[in-house]
């Protein structure tokens, strides 16, 4: 029987697990006579490796053994490649300069890997790595984003730092629109450098099976069948079918974990060459240096409107940091995931974006939770919020104004999307009620009385997620598809394994697949088991980033389920001496149409396996297998408000309320979903307030390389979320769903500091806004 | 870490001898800051002695108009007591707010001091109620123990056994923390016994100091709106990406002002 | 090397380990009790929190030799058998997790403040969690389970 569970708070099946320590994650996992690898790291943040001495380190007590790159390049080892290539405006492609896992003529930044040392033991692989010593000749580091054009050169196949010059929309018509503008609004601003921080670090085992000429790897990764592409295709040339890669629980991505990194490439490499699996896991320290980071985008931008306020014309200038070298998508998120977003959901006619891309001594960045569509909700709320307060505009109504509205759907925007469905002004009404809007003025006066600064703040975002149709990534130069895989498998007892190619690490696909496929199949859900995160189990698949798992992975499984009700009809008419076409299927049941016979699906499954009375020409078995390719991205959108009170004497900022209404399509699970929502607005309000990761400018050391410096959000920096939602139905997928899990952290950095200026009486202030920050403003307006 | 000799004395000579003995001792409290400090392998010593079973340096007394806080007593146990929240619930107040829940469990009063981390709370609390610590060989005033940065006044292989806290009048600690690592940016503690103030800072230099302005104004006036500014010595202040010299010393102001509100004043 | 004899999960349990050993490797590695986690190298993180003679602490901050003798409770010793321990189950009830790397130092945490202060407001329970870093939930729901199973009692 169906559980009828879609749409129902489900408590996750895999919780138990984890609350009671038996959750499986990489480091807990041993392989026997495994050695531990330690990676001695630059010191410098741009520096000539002249030689590297080993032999103290050989000599120590349970090495086996330390490589360098030469080590490497001797055994054809490639170079880390990035898998999206943009074009500048020239019609020529990025610079792409070589990433090799251990370096091999220079380092570019803190952290990088110099060489590996392999021990008996962690301690002695450690005591290795600090004998091993190296020659640098140090070189000038180029640090700052706005001076890296022209700086010390990083790469020779990049002589000016500069990876791409890129440009989206119509320059002419933003022109045109900016030379009759009524009112032009102007800021610029930085989106502050982020470091993941998924709360377990990366970890990788590898191992050879020397008999059958074959590894396995263990690793963090949030896709394991891409890391193997990437592995087999471009960096070590093992082919796909003697590379496994299993991706176990996984503590946390935010991103950081989809890409290929050094050290589980080394991991891999060396596994062969010194015939024992070989361990890493990452202490805290080295992700900080190591993991790729997120943001990090200096922007200027222009806003026009005609008389009445509305927007005709926006545009966009941003320098983006790419760090040391091209992460595995680094160069499509200030790109395609960027500048396609700077409609919002506004109706703005004309918008003009370019994107300067630039290599500095800092390490590699690349998407992380909220990529690119975070990066330009922010300038685009941020304006939208300065425009209302130069015009005297209600910030309510200046969006409302501009809306796109129901009607409008699917609706074109002049950056390259479209739209399939919304209701914005929903949304927005629904935030405005829960936060009583109306009651604002009378608390910013209560505050007041005490002492205290209160503002609120909107922010109206959209994000493009679900990524992605494959020809429309394909066309703007993605070296993947993006669909994604599900294996929907019968056994002959009635149990269903649902082999899936996305990837939970935290998202709960165990339980909301669960209830998909108990819903859809009419099996009830401890029937169903979800298998993930392993390749020789799953058929080639995607994995999980961008909010893609429920739209894309799930649809793929509801094409898979499609399939075993239509083979089960087959079966089913067979047994019921009835024609297929008469055959219907509801709540777990094939049935003559019009009469009471019928049979089950557990019949029909085991009919399958024993098939001694069956239809002639099917081939026994009732397992399927589908791919699911996107027809366009799902939007979900929604509007945030927060409201904050500053202390003037301390500048520090209290959060007092926040309102998420947001549009998720159809809802699968609720309480996931809300967690979602908690969990991205966190991410947003420590973008805001608390998190930065800070190189020196002189040395490129990194300043915030533990929780000693980087803020990382706690339970008393936040409040309570109230969490609201309104229902467009996504247009294009068989589930009617968008993504969840990137929006508050998209959503939840205008609104803030939209709140903080507004107490503050200001027009702008950078992220994080730290208590330091806030006073120093706090006394100024207090002057005026 | 690098591997190390592990001693467990439970009698102070033993530790005295341990130490002694070892080629490069170090003593261990609660170890809060000693292991991540190993762990970092910034420090190599050849011994840890572990003072964690000496019974004599334990337990809370109330001796002579003073409490008398054995040195590996840990934060948890000062806050939670019954005689120190009623005799200087400051200090109480003070331990309670030290690190996290974990790290009060295991960090010490004595390890805090030996230590004297520049942004450690305990030396605030120290100064500012006129403590006086004891050692193994002698008995040391407050304002004579912390020298400068992880600077104190104890020689090599002196081991501190107690802290003995006169009882204020009133008195009050308040505490501006750093947003990542909690530690205080800036903590004032302000006491007032008699006709005497004391108003000690921690966080915002190297060591921990005295505010002689501060304390001037409340001596003749105890009161919040009597603060006034701190006097310290912006240059001197410290200044990193979490807070300069400039903000640290409003902080002063601040935090002595909701100190003494706190206290009463 | 020392040997250290312990109770851990209320079993006698011996092992050799170095001085520098510490207790949340003795835990992993000679035990094999890997729901213990350890993200983060300067104890902030709090994904090691155990209990050790009746308090909370963070097991990458202590020295197994240090724990000689003692008891120790880690997340494998909370549930008796089957039936999860009145925390474990409010952390599910509430969606309390995501990830769960982070879950058994919280879920150890949120034992001792309840054993400490059986009715925590709102705000106790936030300045509690001060040493246990989640990057899932955003601490909404793991601040209502733990209200929660303070309301229902039995979960210090």
């Amino acid at each position: 029987m169906p559980d009828g569970s879609v749409g129902q708070a489900v408590k996750r099946r895999e919780d138990r697990r984890f609350l009671t320590g038996k959750g499986r994650y990489v480091d807990d996992i041993h392989r026997p006579g495994e050695l531990t690898a330690v990676f001695v790291r630059s010191p410098h943040a741009h520096a000539t490796v002249k030689s590297v001495h080993i032999d103290a380190a050989m000599a120590s007590p349970g090495v086996i053994d330390v490589f360098v790159g030469a080590d490497m390049e001797q055994d054809s080892i490639g170079s880390l490649p990035c898998g999206w290539t943009v074009t500048d405006r020239h019609g020529e492609p990025h610079k792409s300069p070589p990433h090799f896992p251990l370096v091999r003529d220079k380092a570019r930044y803190v952290g990088d890997h110099i060489a590996v040392v392999l021990a008996e033991t962690l301690e002695q692989a450690r005591d290795g790595a600090e004998l091993v010593e190296v020659d640098y000749d140090e070189l000038p580091a180029n640090v700052e984003i706005v001076k890296a054009v022209g700086g010390p050169p990083l790469h020779e196949e990049a002589p000016d730092n500069l990876c791409y010059d890129w440009v989206l929309g119509d320059e002419a018509a933003v022109d045109e629109a900016f030379a009759k503008a009524h009112h032009i609004t102007k800021l610029d601003l930085v989106n502050n450098r982020l470091i993941p921080n998924p709360m377990e670090p990366r970890a990788a085992i590898a191992e050879y099976d020397g008999g059958l000429d074959s590894y396995t790897l263990w690793s963090t990764s949030q896709n394991p069948h891409l890391l193997r592409l990437i592995l087999s295709a471009f960096v070590t040339g093992i082919p796909e079918t003697k590379l496994r890669i299993i991706a176990p629980d996984i503590g946390g991505g935010f991103g950081s974990k989809i890409y290929c990194y050094a050290e589980e490439t080394v991991c891999l490499w060396a596994s062969k060459r010194v015939g024992r699996p070989v361990r890493w896991t990452s202490d805290r320290s080295e992700s900080f240096l190591a993991d790729a980071h997120g943001r990090d985008h200096v922007t200027h931008v222009e806003l026009a409107m005609n008389e009445t306020g509305e927007f005709i014309g926006l545009k966009v200038a941003t320098r983006a940091n790419m760090g040391a070298y091209l992460s595995s998508f680094a160069s499509s998120i200030p790109t395609y995931f960027y500048a396609t977003l700077l409609a919002g959901q506004y109706r703005t006619p004309a918008i003009f974006c370019n994107v300067k891309a630039v290599f500095t001594n800092t390490a590699p960045v690349d998407a992380y939770r909220g990529a690119g569509r975070s990066e330009a909700t922010y300038p685009l709320e941020r304006i939208v919020e300065v425009a209302a307060r130069e015009l005297g505009m209600d910030p309510a109504e200046i969006r409302r104004k501009n809306f796109i509205r129901p009607d409008q759907f699917p609706y074109n925007t002049p950056v390259a999307l479209t739209y399939d469905i919304g209701n914005y002004e929903a949304s927005l009404d629904e935030a405005m009620r829960m936060i009583n809007y109306r009651g604002f003025s009378g608390r910013k006066a209560e505050s007041q009385a005490r002492g205290k600064l209160r503002g609120i703040g909107f922010s109206a975002y959209i994000e493009a997620c679900g990524i992605a149709p494959s020809s429309v990534v394909g066309s703007l130069g993605a070296g993947v598809g993006m669909w994604e895989t599900a294996q929907v498998r019968f056994n002959a007892t009635g149990t269903v394994s649902v082999l899936t190619g996305s990837h939970a690490h935290g998202q709960g696909h165990e339980t909301t697949f669960s209830q998909i496929v108990s819903d859809t199949l009419g099996v009830p859900m401890e029937n169903v088991e979800i298998v993930h995160g392993d390749t020789g189990q799953i058929p080639m698949a995607m994995g999980t980033y961008g909010s893609r798992s429920l739209a894309v992975g799930g649809s793929a499984i509801m094409r898979a389920c499609g399939k075993i009700i239509d083979k089960g009809k087959k079966i089913a008419a067979h047994l019921l001496e009835a024609s297929v076409e008469d055959i219907e299927f509801k709540d777990g049941n094939f049935t003559v149409a019009g009469t009471d016979r019928s049979k089950s699906m557990a019949e029909v499954a085991f009919t399958a396996y024993v098939p001694h009375n069956y239809p002639e020409d099917l081939e026994p078995g009732l397992d399927e297998t589908a791919f699911y390719d996107p027809l366009n991205f799902t939007y979900p959108a929604g509007t945030h408000i927060c409201e904050v009170e500053i202390d003037p004497e301390t500048g520090v900022t209290e959060i007092l309320d926040w309102v998420a209404v947001d549009d998720f399509g159809k809802v699968i699970n609720p309480l996931i979903v809300e967690g979602q929502v908690h969990g991205g607005v966190a991410q947003g309000v420590g973008q805001a307030m608390l998190e930065h990761g800070i190189y020196d400018s002189g040395s490129g050391q990194l300043l915030t390389g533990s929780y000693m410096d980087y803020c990382m959000p706690r339970a008393d920096d936040l409040p309570s979320f109230k969490v609201g939602m309104i229902e467009t139905a996504c247009a294009h997928n068989p589930l009617g769903v968008k993504g969840c899990g990137e929006v508050g952290a998209i959503a939840a950095p205008p609104a803030l500091i939209n709140a903080i200026t507004d107490a503050l009486g200001i027009m702008h202030l950078e992220m994080p806004a730290t208590p330091e920050k806030v006073w120093r403003l706090a006394q100024t307006a207090a002057a005026e | 870490m690098h591997d190390f000799g592990y001693h467990r004395p439970t009698t102070l000579a033993d530790a005295a001898a341990a130490l002694e003995s070892a080629e490069d001792g170090k003593l261990m409290a609660g170890g809060q800051t000693m292991i991540p400090t190993l762990k970092q392998r910034l420090a190599q010593p050849s011994d840890i002695v572990d003072l964690g079973a000496v019974e004599a340096l334990t337990g809370i007394r109330e001796e002579g108009g003073a409490l008398a806080i054995g040195a590996m007593t840990t934060h948890a146990e000062v806050a939670a007591s019954d005689l120190v929240k009623a005799r200087i619930p400051a200090l109480a107040n003070l331990a309670g707010g030290i690190g996290d829940p974990q790290v009060r469990h295991r960090g010490t009063i004595g390890g805090s001091i030996a230590n004297n981390d520049p942004a450690a709370d305990y030396p605030a609390g120290c100064v500012g109620l006129g403590a006086t610590i004891h050692t193994g060989k002698r008995q040391i005033a407050a304002d004579d123990f912390f020298t400068g940065l992880f600077e104190t006044a104890l020689e090599e292989n002196e081991i501190v056994t107690a802290v003995s806290f006169p009882l204020p009048g009133q008195a009050a600690y308040a505490k501006f923390p750093n947003p990542a690592s909690r530690y205080a940016i800036v903590g004032v503690m302000v006491a007032q016994t008699g006709d005497s103030v004391r108003v000690a800072v921690t966080g915002a230099g190297p060591c921990v100091f005295r505010d002689r302005a501060i304390e001037a104004a409340l001596s003749s006036n105890f009161s919040a709106s009597a603060v006034g500014t701190s006097s310290a010595d912006e240059s001197a202040l410290n200044s990193d990406i979490h807070a300069s010299a400039e903000y640290r010393k409003h902080l002063i102001g601040v935090m002595a002002k909701r100190a003494v509100a706190a206290a009463g004043g | 090397m020392p040997t250290v004899t312990m109770t851990v999960n209320e079993r006698q349990v011996s092992g050799e380990v170095e001085g520098r050993t510490l207790l949340v490797q003795f835990l992993r590695e000679h035990l094999n009790l890997t729901g213990t986690h350890v993200g983060c190298d300067t104890s902030q993180c709090g994904a090691c929190v155990v209990h050790l003679n009746g308090d909370s602490v963070k097991s990458c901050t202590i020295l197994a030799v240090q724990a000689n003798g003692g008891k120790v409770t880690t997340i494998e010793g909370l549930a008796s058998g089957d039936a999860l321990h009145p925390m474990q189950e409010a952390f599910h009830e509430h969606h309390g997790l995501q990830c769960g790397f982070c879950t058994p130092g919280m879920v150890m945490s949120a034992v001792d403040l309840l054993s400490k202060n059986a009715k925590p407001s709102e705000k106790e329970i936030r300045e509690w969690l001060e040493g246990n870093i989640c990057r899932c939930t955003g601490y909404h729901n793991i601040v209502n389970a733990i209200s929660h199973a303070a309301q229902q009692g039995d979960a210090a």
